[in-house]
């Protein structure tokens, strides 16, 4: 990890000087005047990267971290080796050719083939995502990669519903049963190669969230653990986390045995022509207004789905800072440690309005829509939960989003989300009662469990794990407010609309009172807030 | 339509225009006006971008140098010809030399630029950068971008050490660039040459290249300091022979001189160039074998003129370093 070079994150407070506020709006973004006294939060600059790549996944091989041994004294000639990786959800916007998945998987596989390896697959661990599409795995993995094992069959996407090809480990001290993928189970090695985008990422999570059954995944992805996950980018005060701890130490007791590479990469995210999306307003350049003012023209001229195409196709400048590799506990307490220096800044205090815009992007939505639900678990389940210690926003305070919110669903993607939000949302926004009433239902839908099979479906259950995401912002919020989004779509969500942002502060007084604190998160680029 | 109708109409119109121009005269902000600083924060100094700060990488861009190429060989070089009615000589001495090599002469006229940049042969000519004073010709933005284009110029401090400078020109002697530098770091007040700075000879040393030692002569006739008058004069541009820094294995030719703790130092090697340069021109002034043998027995004439009263070393100028 290299020696932080670049400016911390900044708290600034707005006064009359203070220039507009640049607030995302799904496909577009805007200048908001935020009100003298509100504290506006600003990501750490980009950290140096790693200064020669190659070399630092090398080091990273060959002097692991845990009780682990190098990865060439792994490799055996009769061996069977399973290199999984994260999938498409991971990094956003995706990162720039080549990717770092697959420049260490070309490592890993340059020492496996130098040990005699014929037994190799290479396994997407989708957990209960969307498979990815061949261009999809072409850009995370490099054309040599994909044209030497996919038309093998030795690519492979994980399978939550495939039951021929799951094994039970055994059941945690907690009664969790843990199924993972058959052939990892059965590999003599299991190399994970994962991104950490998020604090929330890595560690036992990407096997016990990638490559794991329906019936494992909800112990950890329910009503309970994530009401009491505290939060989710903190793993010591998780619920699910613990949950997924429990269960990656039963597989590793199991005899199974990782090798897991973990990367960080800086927060430089968007390219050179967007590069205002992460600056401070006060120091754009000419160049950066005059291109503020001619993208957000042609993205709000456009129609959502050609605005939606230009910004999916953005690839961002991700660097990375860090690769470390070895035993999984002890490689991503060091993981943890980079993102820190990277992300984490010190908040002074809660707020009584927490303000945030959305982006065009998360995890569930590359290269697709971000329908209403992903809106909520945008807001409520990612950027609400980006703190350590206590939440931004004080019990019973008020998140205002800006985002349009439009009652549009990708009906690829997301056929499940449909009939949830015409089903389930319709009838309770209660994450416990919905577990209840319907959670089982849609798990074992034939034709969801089809589509995500066969086609490019999320799995039936995953809407519901989207609004569980949201349980604890539900549980800790006095309300939500949701600007120009449409007013339908928005009151389905159990949100309040508002028609602009002066509305949104009006509406939220009432749950605040007339004289609250209020903080922007400006965000993207993610960081990390340690609230005190 | 009544005539009161009307001038409520007009009022309404103007009270319309007042009210959109008082209200474009308080909203715009950013984006279509430069954003205000908060108040709570420092606000930074601007980075300078002038001087030794300004960039003139994009001067040596393809497309740039193309255009340089153009002007210098189709305007600037008839030009120069046509006032100064040069004679090149020691060309021959450039053979074999391998590039980049450090081209350094004395100074006397704004003409000196030009003029040698032009008599380089064509290998050298469009690859070519000339180390000009930061302070004179950087001091302002427009001037900056002419002379950069035009003639390849990137800043040298002058009055004090900077390593920005340095480190400029070794980055381009590095990337195969030759570089012309006047040692005297402004041109001539009396016609005599004054004392040479060291920039060159450390140049060479740290990066191991020769120097092309040059006398040009015959441009404070056209052009002196301070004059704003050109008057055509033939002038004489002498190339030496390449010297680099000495070593008890290598005496001559170019090789890679870093880090080889026996070379000579960059004070020696400097009054070294200074010596070749008043061989060249001595030898303009009687003969090259009767300079030559001045030259091996140490008695060659200084560059920079008798040391006496200012009026004896203008009195001993040659004809060509006079003014006109």
């Amino acid at each position: 990890m290299s020696q932080r070079l670049t400016r911390p994150g900044l708290i600034l407070e707005a006064d009359r000087n203070t220039p507009p506020t640049l607030f995302w709006n799904g496909e577009g973004f805007y200048l908001q005047r935020l009100p003298k006294g509100s504290r506006i939060i600003y990501p750490p600059e980009p950290v140096e990267s790693l200064y020669d790549i190659e070399d630092g996944i090398d080091n990273a091989l060959l002097n692991p971290t845990g009780d682990s041994q190098p990865l060439p004294d792994l490799l055996k000639p009769d061996m069977r080796l399973t290199i999984v990786f994260d999938d498409i959800s991971l990094p956003l916007p995706p990162m720039r050719s080549p990717d770092i998945r697959q420049q260490i998987i070309e490592a890993v596989l340059d020492y496996a083939a130098q040990a005699g390896v014929d037994d190799v697959v290479l396994i997407a661990a989708l957990g209960l995502h969307r498979r990815m599409t061949e261009p999809e795995l072409r850009h995370a993995l490099g054309n040599r990669i994909y044209d030497a094992f996919a038309p093998h069959g030795l690519l492979r996407q994980h399978d939550a519903e495939n039951l021929d090809e799951l094994t039970h480990i055994g059941t945690t001290e907690s009664g969790e049963d843990v199924e993972i993928n058959k052939r990892a189970a059965d590999s003599d090695l299991i190399v994970y190669v994962n991104i950490n985008l998020t604090a929330m990422d890595g560690g036992h999570k990407s096997m016990c969230t990638g490559l794991v059954s329906y019936k494992t995944m909800r112990h950890h992805h329910n009503p309970n653990t994530l009401l009491h996950s505290r939060s989710l980018m903190d793993m010591h005060s998780s619920a699910l986390h613990s949950s997924i701890w429990r269960m990656g130490r039963l597989i590793a007791n199991s005899g199974i045995k990782i090798f897991q590479i973990e990367t960080t990469l800086n927060t430089d995210t968007f390219p050179e022509a967007f590069g205002f999306l992460q600056k401070r307003e006060w120091e754009w350049s000419l160049s950066d207004r005059v291109r503020y003012i001619t993208t957000s023209n042609i993205l709000e001229k456009m129609p959502p789905r050609a605005s939606r195409a230009v910004l999916h196709s953005i690839k961002s400048p991700y660097q990375v800072t860090s690769v470390q590799a070895g035993e999984v506990e002890a490689v991503h307490q060091v993981t943890l440690n980079n993102l820190h220096a990277q992300q984490l800044m010190v908040v002074e205090g809660q707020t009584d309005i927490l303000t945030m815009g959305l982006p065009y992007i998360g995890p569930y939505n590359v290269n697709s829509t971000m329908n209403p639900i992903l809106v909520a678990v945008m807001g409520l389940g990612y950027f609400f939960n980006l703190y350590i210690n206590k939440p931004l926003v004080r019990q019973g305070g008020v998140v205002i989003i800006t985002h349009p919110t439009r009652w549009e669903f990708n009906p690829l993607h997301h056929p499940s989300y449909i009939d949830f939000f015409e089903q389930v949302l319709s009838q309770t926004t209660d994450p416990v009662e919905m577990a209840a009433k319907f959670e089982e239902s849609f798990a074992v839908d034939p034709w969801y469990i089809h589509l995500y099979r066969k086609s490019y479906a999320y799995h039936g259950v995953h809407p519901f794990y989207m609004w569980y995401w949201c349980a604890h912002a539900l549980d800790h919020l006095g309300g939500v407010v949701v600007v120009g989004g449409d007013r339908e779509a928005v009151r389905r969500l159990g949100f309040r609309p508002a028609s602009s942002f002066d509305d949104g502060l009006e509406i939220a007084s009432d749950i605040v009172g007339t004289n609250p604190s209020i903080t922007h998160l400006h965000c993207p680029p993610l960081l990390l807030t340690e609230v005190r | 339509m009544t005539s009161h109708s009307r001038l409520k109409s007009i009022f309404q119109f103007s009270n319309l225009i007042e009210r959109s121009l008082l209200s474009s005269r308080s909203e715009p902000v950013l984006p279509w006006r430069k954003p205000n600083w908060p108040s709570s924060l420092a606000k930074p100094t601007p980075k300078p971008t002038l001087g030794v700060y300004y960039d003139t990488s994009w001067t040596r861009t393809k497309p740039s140098r193309i255009a340089r190429a153009a002007l210098v060989d189709w305007l600037i070089k008839p030009l120069s010809s046509f006032v100064a009615m040069p004679t090149v000589e020691g060309l021959d001495r450039l053979g074999n030399v391998s590039t980049p090599v450090i081209f350094v002469a004395n100074h006397s006229s704004h003409l000196d630029t030009p003029l040698l940049l032009c008599s380089l042969p064509q290998q050298f000519r469009h690859k070519t950068v000339v180390a000009a004073a930061a302070d004179y010709f950087f001091d302002k933005r427009f001037k900056a971008a002419v002379w950069s284009f035009a003639l390849g110029i990137i800043p040298m401090e002058r009055t004090k050490v900077n390593r920005r400078s340095a480190a400029l020109a070794e980055e381009l002697l590095r990337q195969g660039w030759n570089i012309i530098i006047f040692p005297e770091g402004t041109r001539s007040p009396d016609g005599w040459a004054q004392r040479f700075k060291g920039g060159a000879a450390y140049l060479s040393l740290k990066v191991g290249i020769p120097v092309v030692p040059v006398y040009i002569s015959g441009t404070r006739r056209i052009l002196a300091k301070d004059s704003t008058k050109l008057h055509r004069y033939p002038t004489k541009v002498v190339f030496g022979h390449p010297i680099v820094p000495t070593t008890p294995a290598l005496s001559s030719g170019a090789g890679n001189l870093k880090g080889k703790k026996d070379t000579e130092d960059a004070v020696h090697f400097e009054k070294r160039i200074e010596q070749e340069i008043a061989l060249l021109a001595d030898a303009c002034t009687s003969n090259w074998w009767e300079a030559l043998k001045r030259h091996k027995s140490g008695t060659t004439p200084s560059l920079g003129g008798p040391k006496t009263s200012p009026w004896r070393r203008s009195w001993e100028l040659p004809p060509s370093s006079r003014s006109s």
